[in-house]
């Protein structure tokens, strides 16, 4: 394993410390591992706040900002984090008008956010509504899994629950734009390589030199299938036809289309990919209202990619085109 | 019967469990690379290891408060999946068993306590391939063996072997909760990490408690 790292156990701390000096506009409260809006809490103002494990960055701690989260809690290397964070960032972001976590669809993760949600609720009665988002179609059968994982469509979900917070809408508004979002939008990844998690030193699974694996989720866990390398014309309908066949895209005012990087993939390769995802989406009639391409929900340094569409109506392609101004999302300011 | 589990033997429980944690820390990780997110033993050790210093820095006075540090240590500490089931295991156990030294009989209703909180927390079932395949076994052989009249010692054990045998049983399962779920049939054929974990517990209670009830 070659990281640029001091010590596998203190990676985490160190990267918020790294955060903490490049972005002065936030604050970081390294204690509880909360990355905050400078400004925190914004009276009158929902409060967005999630978080999940390290590694998937800049997702979460690089979506906080004007625009999208108040805060997010980073937790050890792809577990989540603890209900003492949670709750830190909830009280710490609440300006009277409640908060909303969002939550991947992670057994760990739900579970730690309903404690803190309890928690918070005994504490200080702040309202608290949660939305989970679970849109990978790479799990199939959820009545014998632990559910779909929430995958690409957080992101898009952050930015535009966020600016429906930022426009100052009531968290029942809020909370409506995030379950649209999560229940009309669909993810499906793809691996060419495992990643290495720090502690562990070596790679998670091991995938020869000529195959790849076919709905990874973004902890190293293995897909569902493992294939033959192929060019990426044919992985791209692979990714793209199961996302179509869940859900109908085509008709109304088109997607968002995001092709994601995985964290080892140069963004030439995300590009070359988005052209093939944009063909085969022309092909089944879907139009694109807006795209995003780069790695913005990362595994670590898996090389491979994620596709995920969302169905978007005109108020959604406006949230989409509000301002943003994080580290990891930034337009209009 | 005595009243024998008191606050230094369930401290020697939660040490020893400690202690076979971080002995067997690399074969959880290695269990849970193949299903998983390759985190239980890290995240365990991570937990156990701030519990057992918990216990150094502000010693509890007695049973309930001792397993509500460590379960209030664990949801603090661990994070994923393991932390919130484990501690509010500990947490459960804590609430059933109070104040006072524990006979072998509290101590079942106690570890049941346990169970139930973790099927609450959880929401999985028997056969789903988790820590529950190793611990609902551990408890209904506590149960029976103390209700056949067998010493605290022996029933321990009884309980020891079942959640060796539950974990071991784990391997052909298909997972349906958490991570492993996510491979559907390759779940198959790789052990549990987390029914893995439960049985040391098990195991480490024989070590620490089989001389001290009953």
């Amino acid at each position: 394993m070659k990281k640029l790292i001091n010590d596998p156990a203190d990676v985490v701390a160190d990267a918020l410390r790294g955060m903490a000096a490049a972005h002065p506009e936030l604050r970081i409260d390294h204690e509880n591992r909360v990355v905050f809006r400078g400004d925190a809490p914004r009276q009158g103002k929902v409060g967005l706040v999630s978080g999940g494990g390290s590694g998937h960055e800049p997702m979460h701690g690089g979506f906080v900002g004007p625009g999208m989260l108040d805060a997010a809690c980073a937790g050890e290397v792809f577990t989540s984090p603890v209900p003492d964070q949670m709750v830190a960032a909830t009280q710490g972001v609440d300006g009277g008008a409640g908060v909303l976590h969002v939550v991947k669809n992670y057994t760990g993760d739900v579970m730690n956010f309903e404690m803190a949600a309890e928690l918070v609720a005994a504490e200080s009665g702040t309202e608290v509504v949660a939305v989970v988002t679970d849109d990978d179609v790479a799990v199939q059968d959820s009545l014998y899994t632990a559910g779909r994982r929430g995958v690409g469509v957080t992101v898009l979900l952050e930015k535009l629950a966020g600016a429906a917070a930022e426009e100052g809408r009531p968290l029942a508004e809020v909370a409506d734009v995030a379950r649209t979002v999560n229940a009309q939008g669909r993810s499906m990844g793809m691996a060419l390589t495992s990643c290495t998690v720090p502690a562990a030193g070596k790679p998670t699974f091991d995938l020869p030199e000529d195959e790849m694996e076919i709905g990874v989720g973004i902890h190293g866990e293995p897909g569902r299938r493992r294939v033959k390398l192929a060019p990426a014309r044919e992985i791209a309908e692979m990714l793209v036809e199961p996302v179509l066949s869940d859900l109908e895209f085509s008709g109304g005012d088109g997607v968002i289309a995001f092709v994601n990087g995985l964290g080892g993939t140069p963004l030439i390769e995300l590009y070359l990919m988005y052209a093939e995802v944009a063909r085969v989406l022309e092909k089944s009639g879907v139009t694109v209202a807006r795209s995003l391409v780069g790695s913005y929900m990362t595994s670590l340094d898996m090389a491979g990619c994620s596709v995920t569409l969302l169905k978007v109506d005109d108020d959604l392609v406006r949230l989409w085109d509000a301002p943003v101004r994080t580290p990891g999302l930034r337009w209009g300011v | 019967m005595a009243d024998s589990l008191d606050v230094s033997a369930l401290e020697a429980w939660v040490r020893e469990f400690a202690r076979s944690i971080a002995e067997h820390k690399d074969e959880l990780t290695a269990l849970d690379s193949a299903i998983g997110d390759a985190d239980h033993g890290a995240n365990m050790d991570r937990g156990m290891s701030a519990a057992v210093a918990a216990l150094e820095a502000s010693p509890p006075a007695d049973p309930g408060a001792l397993l509500k540090q460590v379960g209030m240590t664990l949801v603090s500490k661990v994070g994923g999946a393991s932390g919130p089931l484990y501690g509010t295991f500990f947490l459960r156990m804590a609430g059933t068993l109070g104040p006072d030294p524990a006979d072998d009989e509290a101590f079942a209703r106690a570890l049941r306590a346990g169970l139930d909180g973790v099927i609450a927390r959880g929401k999985a079932e028997p056969g789903d391939k988790t820590m529950l395949d190793a611990l609902a076994p551990a408890c209904d052989a506590l149960d029976a063996a103390l209700a056949a009249g067998e010493p605290f010692g022996a029933a321990l054990r009884a309980a020891a072997a079942a959640a060796g045998a539950g974990r071991d049983a784990t391997v052909p399962l298909v997972a349906r909760k958490g991570r492993a779920s996510y491979l559907g049939e390759r779940s198959a054929g790789h052990q549990d990490p987390g029914a893995t974990s439960t049985a040391l517990l098990l195991d480490a209670a024989v070590t620490a408690l089989s001389g001290s009830a009953g």
